[in-house]
């Protein structure tokens, strides 16, 4: 009993069978795993806060080591003092600042919205942080991360992430050269809000001028690198008001 | 007795070298330049397309029978798709981490022509057992090449590999680069990685005469 599985009819079912099939598995799998991922991925947005603020588990040159998952929670409330809420000219405290949605805020911004900008003040060995949260484009998707500055304005650390950057190339970002480059550059140009370039050619290799904003750049990323550069400027610019009240001048 | 039949041993070694699905087939061609810029990028690529292509020869193999030929690439795509959005849902709530690294690889791993070649090729007219073989045999054939290419573009490109550096340090002038030796940096981007496979190729046919074609 062989299935003429040339008919147009048994190709019709077939593919709507198979729909069904697949489309059960992965909206069950999604919904059974979705709680799961969340909260791997709120713990994993305080992990990243602290790693820009210097709270990790870093030993040697090269490891990127987060505080651990399960500690994670405890460092944060005890790290992060503040948390405020930028709207406009509007500041408002909020510990769940941190959950805000970046890419829905770009959003509503464009919409003619008043964006909210979320700001983490930490405090590390007596030490400010002003953490700022950024979210750019790479040359393939999404590039985000965390700066945390001084109040002159200097970097203490950064933390870069992608979302599918080349692997080798530039995926580098996440690397701790590329990150370690930036901590001590300062954001400023005179008093204006420059940002940090990733810069080809600067002829700074091993970062000793640190009041040149600029750091050097990944050999083959040069898309992912401007990404990082666009990112950081428009981030500061769009918290510059803020920051412009707590710099020590 | 030996664990598999000549017949079925020929499945996994030849996709090895005289018929790699990169060098003779020409397949996976763009995972081949874009990733291999460091040996490690090329190890986890390896690992994920051995794993994809083994279990996804089995099932298409197993629904051989009852595919309607007129919407059998779609059916491919659907289910190499399938396993790999399972595999990085399940990695992503339970190993949040690895999850992290394999993400990128995601995307690549379903548009891998040899993972579509293979399922069209072999496993669409071939039993489970024999389509798993061949899965893991083409897989091997394609990591070989992606770690020999990965390990001379990171070698020349960065001098390190894995991440460590082997021939010293190009900014204090350390090793081989107290000699004046430089960092090739031609080596990181992609063209390099199609030289390279030149290279593998002219070397493959050099040894092996009969993979010439005549014309």
């Amino acid at each position: 009993m062989a299935i003429n599985t040339e008919k147009n009819s048994y190709t019709v079912i077939f593919a709507a069978i198979m729909v069904v099939i697949v489309g059960t598995i992965l909206a069950y799998l999604s919904s059974s795993l979705s709680g799961k991922i969340d909260e791997n991925k709120r713990l994993e947005k305080q992990q990243n806060i602290l790693y820009a603020m210097g709270v990790n588990e870093n030993v040697g040159e090269g490891s990127v080591s987060f505080v651990p998952t399960e500690k994670v929670a405890g460092e944060f409330s005890k790290y992060i003092k503040e948390q405020l809420i930028i709207e406009g000219d509007k500041i408002t405290k909020d510990d769940q600042a941190y959950l805000i949605d970046l890419k829905k805020q770009a959003t509503a911004a464009k919409e003619g919205k008043t964006r909210k900008l979320p700001l983490f003040i930490g405090d590390k060995d007596g030490k400010t942080f002003y953490i700022i949260p950024m979210r750019g484009k790479g040359l393939w998707d999404a590039i985000w991360g965390f700066v945390a500055l001084d109040d002159q304005m200097v970097v203490q650390g950064v933390y870069f992430d992608h979302a599918g950057e080349t692997p080798g190339l530039g995926a580098n970002i996440k690397q701790r050269y590329f990150m370690d480059d930036f901590a001590g550059e300062t954001i400023l140009n005179g008093t204006k809000y420059a940002g940090i370039a990733v810069a080809k050619g600067n002829n700074d290799p091993l970062n000793e001028i640190k009041d040149d904003n600029e750091v050097d750049a990944l050999a083959g990323a040069t898309i992912t690198g401007n990404g990082v550069s666009a990112m950081i400027s428009e981030s500061v610019n769009l918290y510059k008001d803020y920051l412009e009240t707590i710099r020590v001048k | 007795m030996a664990l598999l039949s000549k017949k079925d041993a020929n499945l996994i070694k030849d996709p090895l070298a005289d018929n790699n699905p990169i060098t003779i087939q020409v397949l996976g061609i763009c995972s081949a330049l874009a990733i291999t810029a460091e040996l490690k990028a090329s190890v986890v690529m390896a690992i994920s397309v051995l794993f994809v292509l083994g279990i996804g020869n089995v099932v298409i193999s197993l629904m051989r029978n009852i595919i309607p030929s007129k919407i059998r690439i779609i059916v491919q795509l659907i289910v190499v798709a399938t396993l790999v959005i399972i595999v990085d849902q399940v990695l992503k709530a339970f190993a949040y981490e690895l999850s992290k690294t394999l993400s990128v690889f995601v995307g690549l791993i379903i548009t891998n022509c040899i993972i579509m070649g293979r399922f069209e090729a072999f496993a669409l007219g071939n039993g489970p057992w024999r389509s798993f073989l061949d899965g893991i045999g083409n897989a091997l054939g394609y990591g070989i090449i992606l770690v020999i290419v990965g390990f001379f573009r990171e070698l020349l490109g960065s001098g390190t590999l894995f991440g460590f550096p082997v021939l010293g340090n190009p900014i204090n002038k350390t090793g081989l680069y107290a000699f004046g030796y430089e960092n090739n940096g031609f080596m990181i981007i992609p063209p390099a990685a199609l030289i390279v496979v030149g290279i593998i190729i002219w070397v493959q046919r050099s040894r092996n005469k009969a993979l010439i074609e005549d014309n």
